[in-house]
């Protein structure tokens, strides 16, 4: 379990970090935490022969808040989200989710650009972004584009990034009143990918009556998946419990969940239904909190 | 005399281990070292129509490629290891040994083909990629229900079937208790595989030194001196020219006593043809398939009761998993024939075993070995007799324990020594009655289970008895020396794995020659500094290799009273040994220390008089007739999620009764990293093959080892039944904690679901089986 001898650079602005790109493209590699990409080098499944490591432009590494988004620097450290006022104010969603992220070990190393660029089916940035309507700066040397995350996500470890592009930042709006959030999901080990999970975002109105809300599954198939207009119903009624169970039940009509030794399609399913009816409760009990 | 046998002191080898100064096989360093990598087939069944290593042999900093071809004459099936038992009558066993490299036919995933030697061993997994195989893929043999069809394809193309082994045991005679019974219970119930999986995986340095005509290899095994005397034998050495030094090896846990393993021939081959030190570490990845494994079994077993839950008989005929080699001989089915008797009276039992070849990387003991599945399958087969019965659980084992005036309690069957299965002592009743008040049986069932169920939730509670055979023979040997500073040096062939040897031994020896525990130093593992033993398995070091410390420390401790007695002039019986010092009992200042006394026994000058040997020394051996039998409880408390079937441990209890306790501290050390390893064992790990042999989950990001967030804080309480077989009265507790927690859990889960139909029969389980379980049959 050595990787392949590949070069190695680390540049310290990002601009000679795109310049590096450029010049050698799908050859190369950006090396952010580490934490998924020198377990595929390990097991030669990745065979960069130029790894540009990322862990030494500052530029890359912040939260700010900025004209009712939140900015996050691609190479901000999950353990620095987890922590964060500024997201867990403004972002409660992302707050939740970063606890479920593999160990604090792991928390240290790895990084929010990194875990989007991966774009493994069961990461629950994926989700989140989708629910939250992020949008991604993706920046080459030749120029900069935003792409919303539910365009970014093509399939498993499949994205919108060009073979010279870096995901540079990630803006996510501010969350507006009487918003609820909630994450839920079923790993095998407190630290494990999860086997299925979902994130909502809802938001009620004066009267009790739902606003607003999404739900969006992660670790179901290759990409987030939005339960889109199956939660539409929900938008100017009372959230009952039952209201709720027909809505996921209809959702979980719509999802083609994949088979692995940890669950069957089937068992997904289920927990599909499941999570996301916790999920969906969860984030209404919470907006109801927020509206008094 | 000082009692330090029995003292909860913190373990001497831990500011070494802790401060990284222990040494370790990957720490070793030789100028010239090279390292070493083995090209490993992708194919589980194939037959090797040819290898072109040339493109390897040219890559910069490669040094050799070797083949089986190249290894001539000296290719040969390792020796078995364990001989099949003399003692059963009609016992088939066919035995088939695992080959150092692949030279016809490869028979599991990750059997070796080639090795490369390098300049690192960065290159050397470069040059892997050079190699061209030719592999022609054969249908594999996976599902162990299956091997024996007719139509199976052969591992070993020169039997007529996969069939490893056939035996039957039986005691009384089954057929008529079946007659009688009023209740019979009849089952299919499953093990399945895991891994060992030891902090450290293995690895070797060889080094044959040319000018001296000596080969030092430094292993991670756990039985140094065999490997020893087998690398002599094979290689055509003196035993004298051959030191293996097992240097401290992060968990052993069973599969470190196998041998030989491919890589530690072809490494030594490998130097005595190079004249360099070579290096090779197993990664992890290689671990899954290299190193052996352990469960794999399937039961079609039954048991006859009375209407008041008394056990008249139980037949138990089974299938197991051998892998693609057997040189382990019966040791795991045999351990689950003993254990299905368990710690209850069974007057009459009938055991078909049919050991089997498959295409998987071969079985040889891991923690339990063969233990927790006889457990398993008694224990799961009492919960259900009790749920028919209307007993409860604890009150069912009660009525069937043996009794306290049956022991030594011959079970007639044979056991893994191939001596008559004989229970040395036990006192069962009181570790159950200890385990139930401790996690609050009667309240839990009465009170506080109805409470949470009327909230909706699924919270269960299980209760198990086991015992453990330990301490099986042959012998084990130590030599304790006085040394000229008064320090005591010990020596031991017992290799050490991180069981606290360093000192509990210590402490028997401390005991008797009245000096500090932290003042005897103790070589395990080095065949430098000890000639003789066999090695640390079947939780058998505080029983043989202490008592063989128990031994020579009071031959030593005799000589030394012998000598002051002379010196001080004093009667031997007003002597007493304290401090470090002989002083004549009540008068202090008549004394002498023994460091002088060691001079004194080791003179310059002058004779030893005849008869006598120089010096404060003695080497002595310990071999018992048979294993002593440790036993205790389990119980635990869960919470299921219906809904994710997601399980909880809320409360985990041990009673452990290992005879006379050398250390409580490490004794409880060993349980809790025992139970750990059973909640690995009953919920979290499993290797998964598809058709082809092909182990789907090879890295520790899906083969799930539970990790602190998983393992409860567990209680440990004892009860202490003395063996009679050994001077220390001490049992082994290495394997006990793994025992039975899957038959503990499963009975847990159980009870928290409490749905009649609910009945798990298979191990591990997992969210995935117990949802199939409970959902299997309801609609969605
Ligand atoms: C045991 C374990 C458990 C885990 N559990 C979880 C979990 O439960 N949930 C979860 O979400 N994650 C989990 N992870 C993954 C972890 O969150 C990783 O840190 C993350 O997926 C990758 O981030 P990284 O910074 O380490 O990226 P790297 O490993 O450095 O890179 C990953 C990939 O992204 C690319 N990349 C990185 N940064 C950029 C960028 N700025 N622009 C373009 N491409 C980029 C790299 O080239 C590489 O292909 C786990 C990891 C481990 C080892």
């Amino acid at each position: 379990m050595k990787p392949a001898s590949f070069e190695y650079v680390a540049p310290t602005t990002l601009d000679q970090a795109l310049e590096r790109l450029a010049e050698h493209g799908f050859e190369a590699k950006v090396i952010a935490g580490g934490q998924s990409l020198i377990p595929m080098m390990n097991f030669r499944l990745a065979q960069p022969s130029v790894l540009i490591d990322l862990n030494k432009i500052a530029e890359l590494s912040y939260i700010r808040l900025k004209d009712d988004e939140l900015r996050i620097g691609a190479m901000t450290r999950h353990v620095q989200v987890e922590r964060d006022a500024l997201i867990a104010r403004h972002a409660p969603l992302i707050h939740e989710a970063m606890t479920k992220i593999a160990t604090p070990q792991i928390r240290n190393r790895g990084t929010f650009g990194g875990s989007i660029a991966h774009a493994d089916p069961a990461a629950e940035l994926t989700a989140v972004t989708v629910a939250l309507d992020a949008r991604f700066r993706l920046q080459s040397a030749g120029g900069e584009r935003w792409v919303p995350a539910d365009e970014f996500f093509f399939g498993m470890f499949a994205t919108a990034l060009g073979p010279d592009e870096m995901l540079v930042e990630a803006a996510i709006p501010v969350a507006p009143e009487r918003t609820g959030y909630a994450l839920e999901e079923e790993a095998r080990r407190a630290h494990d990918f999860a086997m299925a999970g979902a994130a909502a975002v809802t938001a009620l109105d004066e009267g009790g009556k739902c606003s607003a809300a999404r739900l969006v599954y992660f670790s179901i198939g290759d990409v987030p998946t939005d339960a889109g207009d199956a939660v539409a119903v929900l938008i100017g009624k009372e959230p009952t419990p039952d209201l709720i169970q027909s809505v996921v039940d209809t959702a979980a009509d719509r999802l083609e969940p994949s088979d692995d030794i940890h669950a069957t399609a089937e068992f997904r399913l289920h927990l599909a239904r499941v999570l996301g009816r916790r999920a969906l409760q969860r984030a209404f009990e919470r907006a109801a909190v927020e509206a008094n | 005399m000082a009692r330090l046998i029995g003292k909860p002191l913190k373990r001497n080898e831990d500011p070494r281990l802790l401060t990284g100064q222990a040494l370790f096989v990957d720490d070793v360093e030789l100028p010239g070292m090279l390292h070493a990598a083995f090209l490993r087939s992708d194919y589980a069944h194939a037959r090797l129509k040819g290898i072109d290593v040339s493109a390897a042999l040219e890559r910069e900093g490669v040094v050799a490629v070797y083949t089986a071809e190249d290894m001539g004459d000296d290719w040969a099936p390792g020796p078995p290891l364990v001989i099949p038992p003399p003692t059963i009558e009609e016992v088939t066993f066919n035995t088939r040994t695992q080959v150092p490299l692949v030279k016809e036919k490869v028979r599991h995933a990750g059997e070796p083909l080639a090795v490369v030697i390098a300049e690192s061993r960065y290159i050397a997994e470069d040059a892997l990629d050079d190699i061209v195989v030719d592999l022609e893929p054969l249908p594999a043999v996976v599902d162990i229900e299956r091997a024996l069809d007719a139509d199976a394809a052969l591992v070993h193309d020169d039997l007529e079937s996969n069939l490893a082994a056939h035996l039957v045991q039986t005691k009384g005679g089954y057929q008529s208790a079946r007659e009688q019974a009023d209740l019979i219970i009849k089952r299919r119930i499953v093990m399945d595989r895991g891994i060992a999986g030891a902090m450290e995986n293995r690895g070797i340095v060889a080094y044959w030194d040319n000018k001296q005509q000596y080969l030092t290899v430094w292993d991670t095994t756990q039985s140094p001196i065999p490997i020893r005397n087998g690398l002599a034998g094979m290689f055509g050495l003196s035993e004298h020219q051959v030191r293996v030094i097992a240097p401290f090896v992060g968990g052993g846990f069973g599969p470190k006593i196998m041998m030989f393993y491919p890589e530690e021939v072809v490494l030594t081959w490998a130097t005595l043809k190079l004249a360099l030190p070579i290096k090779w570490i197993e990664d992890r990845r290689e671990n899954f398939y290299a190193t052996t494994q352990e469960r794999g079994q399937v039961h079609e077993v039954e048991m006859a009761l009375t209407e008041d839950g008394r056990i008249l008989g139980l037949k138990d005929d089974f299938i197991h998993d051998s892998g693609a080699y057997d040189p382990y001989g019966l040791t795991i089915p045999l351990n689950t024939q003993c254990h299905v008797l368990g710690p209850y009276d069974i007057p009459n039992f009938s055991s078909e075993l049919h050991v089997v070849f498959t295409n998987k990387t071969l079985t040889t003991p891991v923690r339990g070995a063969g233990r927790p599945h006889g457990v398993f399958v008694v224990e799961r087969l009492l919960d259900i007799a009790a749920r028919e019965l209307g007993i409860d659980p604890s009150e069912i084992r009660r009525r069937n324990y043996l009794p306290n005036d049956v022991f030594p309690y011959d079970n007639v069957i044979i056991d893994q020594a191939f001596a008559n299965f004989i229970i040395d002592s036990g006192d069962y009743l009181p570790a159950m009655e200890k385990a139930l008040d401790m996690i609050g049986y009667k309240d839990f069932i009465e009170n506080e289970q109805p409470r949470l169920r009327a909230e909706g939730r699924r919270v269960g509670i299980g209760v198990v008895s086991f015992i453990e055979t330990t301490g099986v023979g042959p012998y084990e040997g130590a030599r304790v020396t006085i040394e000229s500073s008064g320090d005591v040096s010990v020596a031991t062939g017992v290799g050490t794995q991180g069981q606290g040897h360093f000192t509990s031994f210590a402490q028997v020896v401390a005991e008797h020659l009245g000096v500090k525990v932290s003042d005897v130093h103790m070589v395990t593992g080095d065949t430098a500094q000890f000639h003789w033993g066999t090695g640390t398995f079947a939780s058998r070091g505080a029983v043989v290799a202490a008592n063989a410390m128990n031994a020579a420390s009071s031959i030593v401790r005799k000589k030394i009273l012998e000598l002051a007695s002379e010196l001080l002039d004093a009667p031997e019986d007003e002597l007493e040994i304290e401090d470090g010092e002989v002083r004549v009992a009540d008068v202090p200042r008549m004394s002498i220390s023994l460091g002088e006394l060691a001079q004194k026994a080791n003179p310059l000058r002058g004779a030893v008089e005849p008869g006598t040997e120089p010096g404060l020394e003695a080497t002595a051996y310990f071999g018992p007739n048979y294993g002593a039998t440790a036993f205790g409880t389990h119980a635990m408390i869960v919470e299921v999620d219906p809904e994710t079937m997601n399980v909880e441990i809320r409360r985990y209890v041990v009673v452990e009764d290992c005879g006379t306790v050398l250390n409580p501290l490490i004794l409880d050390g060993q349980v809790h990293g025992g139970v750990a390893h059973g909640i690995g064992n009953a919920f979290y790990e499993q290797l998964f093959f598809d058709d082809n042999g092909q182990l789907l989950n090879a890295s520790f990001a899906d083969y799930l080892i539970p990790t602190s967030a998983e393992v409860p804080t567990i209680e440990v309480g004892h009860t202490v039944t003395p063996s009679p077989l050994n001077p220390l009265g001490s049992k082994g507790a290495g394997e006990a904690g793994a025992i039975p927690v899957p038959a503990l859990m499963a009975q847990a889960i159980e009870n928290a679901i409490g749905e009649a139909g609910f009945e798990i029969l298979e191990s591990p389980m997992s969210p995935l089986k117990l949802f199939n379980l409970y959902y299997g049959d309801k609609e969605q």
